[in-house]
């Protein structure tokens, strides 16, 4: 499927999601944190787009939220689709709904981005920092992390 | 007299569930990687992997860092198929500036890609028989390796972290005896090669060690996000050279191996069998490197305009995928290298349980893992 019909396959399913113009690649949409697992679940089961594999999985730091950026890929039909969700805040309210029981890659790559951007999810099997220790403070990839140590910024 | 405990059988004569550490130094896990083990005997119950012990924060220092600065930044990833990390990044600056390079540029890059490619799989190839027991293995493949490190010092002054890419093409001309090294190169392994077959891969302690071992479905490898030679020898064809060709893999003619029985021994045979596809690469462009410019003049401070960019390559051990979030300064936003080595990790919890722990030994060999490209 071409992005263009892509699309319009998506604006025919759910008809009021935001699509944004940052990548000239992929077709990139913006999902309300809500529905971001049904919304998955059908890119993934549905025929038409049978979006198997997720091939990154990543989140993003902003002024006003955190944002997680799915990058999905059909192994049959070889097209491919970004999906992002946004927290409702940074802190108190920074969760999402996990994914890892639809994209078993998720369990590692969410933790991943728990460690490094405090982004929790919800449902996720086993919710711990990865890379850093149990008791680190702070989530490193946060624009406002501070480390006199060993952050140098020029 | 001190008492003595009386010790009593598990009612099913089983043992209780127990856990040890395998590394983090470790001479199996070529890096420091902790895997936490549980066992029941000898069988493996549950394997949690512990990362972190290298991990440099290279995602968070690209937030500083210039674009060509950047580059020098991933050889330090997957050291084995440092030039192709480097590629990644240059191609991802390239495709955000809208540049295209020469003709010349694109053939050499596949050219040392390639050979990188081949000097990782020997390597791993040498420390896969070294890990199940064979020690032989480890100086035969040393020996062909060599070869290409000497090929890539001459070439650009380094054998290990090249950093012969930079944004808009190769830091300088390839040396004037690159052609004439390369094709002794490839007729020396030529005859190489099948040594290794007959050395290691029909020999019955090898087999038995590997075949019906650690075997991953497809589906599971798709839903792992598992890539690479590991991923088609369960049959998922995943190439990103076939699937989104870039630089000059679209004007040549190779083979995707793929085998289906999804076991360490097929994992094992793809990768022997890639690197006769590889050698077919190289030696359908050596001759026919095109002549022009080795360099696209490109600004001495890059800025990407604001967007997002994703580049896609395939290195020795699967999908490297770097994605940029640029707001149009110097240094990117947001900066993320999907590497293949993570994705793969985690699956090794779910394909070395039930199998014993000299088992999951060859599993990790097969796997290859480079432990700074899990950690980064």
């Amino acid at each position: 499927m071409t992005n263009e019909e892509l699309k319009a396959l998506i604006q025919d399913w759910v008809p009021d999601l935001e699509f944004t113009e940052d990548s000239k690649e992929f077709v990139t949409v913006v999902v309300p944190r809500g529905s971001l697992r049904d919304f998955l679940r059908k890119l993934k089961t549905d025929e038409r787009t049978r979006l198997d594999y997720l091939f990154c999985l990543t989140g993003v730091d902003y002024p006003d939220y955190l944002e997680v950026v799915y990058h999905l890929e059909s192994t049959t039909l070889h097209h491919r689709l970004v999906v992002k969700a946004r927290t409702q805040d940074r802190a108190d309210h920074a969760v999402l709904d996990t994914v890892s029981d639809l994209y078993r890659t998720a369990e590692f790559h969410e933790r991943e981005v728990y460690d490094l951007l405090g982004v929790r999810f919800t449902g996720h099997p086993d919710l711990r920092r990865l890379f850093l220790t149990d008791d680190w403070v702070g989530h490193p990839l946060r624009k406002d992390y501070t480390d006199e140590a060993n952050i140098i910024n020029r | 007299m001190e008492e003595v405990k009386q010790i009593t059988l598990h009612p099913q004569g089983r043992t209780e569930e127990y856990f040890i550490n395998m590394g983090p130094q470790h001479p199996a896990t070529h890096g420091v990687l902790r895997l936490l083990l549980t066992l029941d005997g000898e069988i493996i119950k549950r394997v949690d992997p512990d990362l972190g012990y290298i991990h440099r924060s290279i995602e968070k220092m690209t937030e500083h860092d210039t674009y060509r600065q950047i580059v020098h930044l991933t050889d330090r990833m997957d050291y084995l198929s440092a030039h192709i990390n480097n590629e990644a990044v240059c191609l991802v600056v390239e495709k955000a500036l809208e540049l295209e390079v020469p003709d010349r540029v694109k053939v050499v890059r596949t050219i040392l890609a390639e050979l990188t490619r081949i000097a990782s799989h020997l390597l791993w190839w040498g420390v896969t028989g070294m890990d199940i027991g064979a020690l032989t293995t480890f100086m035969y493949a040393f020996r062909d390796r060599e070869m290409i490190n000497d090929i890539m010092e001459e070439n650009c002054g380094a054998r290990l972290t090249m950093n012969y890419n930079v944004p808009g093409g190769l830091m300088w001309d390839i040396h004037p005896n690159f052609q004439r090294r390369v094709k002794a190169f490839i007729k020396h392994f030529k005859t190489k090669l099948p040594e290794f077959d007959r050395l290691l891969s029909d020999n019955i302690i090898f087999r038995k060690r590997t075949e019906g071992i650690g075997v991953l479905s497809a589906e599971d490898a798709i839903s792992f996000g598992v890539t690479g030679p590991a991923a088609r020898a369960s049959g998922v064809s995943c190439d990103i050279r076939k699937k989104q060709p870039y630089s000059a893999y679209d004007r040549v003619e190779f083979k995707e191996i793929l085998d289906t029985r999804g076991d360490t021994f097929a994992r094992y045979k793809v990768r022997i069998h890639e690197m006769w596809e590889s050698l077919h690469i190289i030696e359908q462009l050596i001759d026919n490197i095109p002549e022009g410019d080795y360099q696209v003049k490109t600004n001495a401070v890059i800025k990407l305009p604001k967007g997002e960019y994703y580049q896609r390559v395939e290195t020795a051990r699967g999908e490297l995928g770097v994605y940029v979030v640029s707001d149009g300064k110097k240094s990117p936003y947001r900066m993320k290298f999907r590497s293949p080595g993570f994705s793969n990790l985690s699956v090794i919890d779910h394909v070395a349980r039930g199998y014993k722990v000299a088992d999951l030994v060859a599993i990790m060999a097969t796997f290859d893992f480079v432990i700074p490209d899990i950690d980064r």
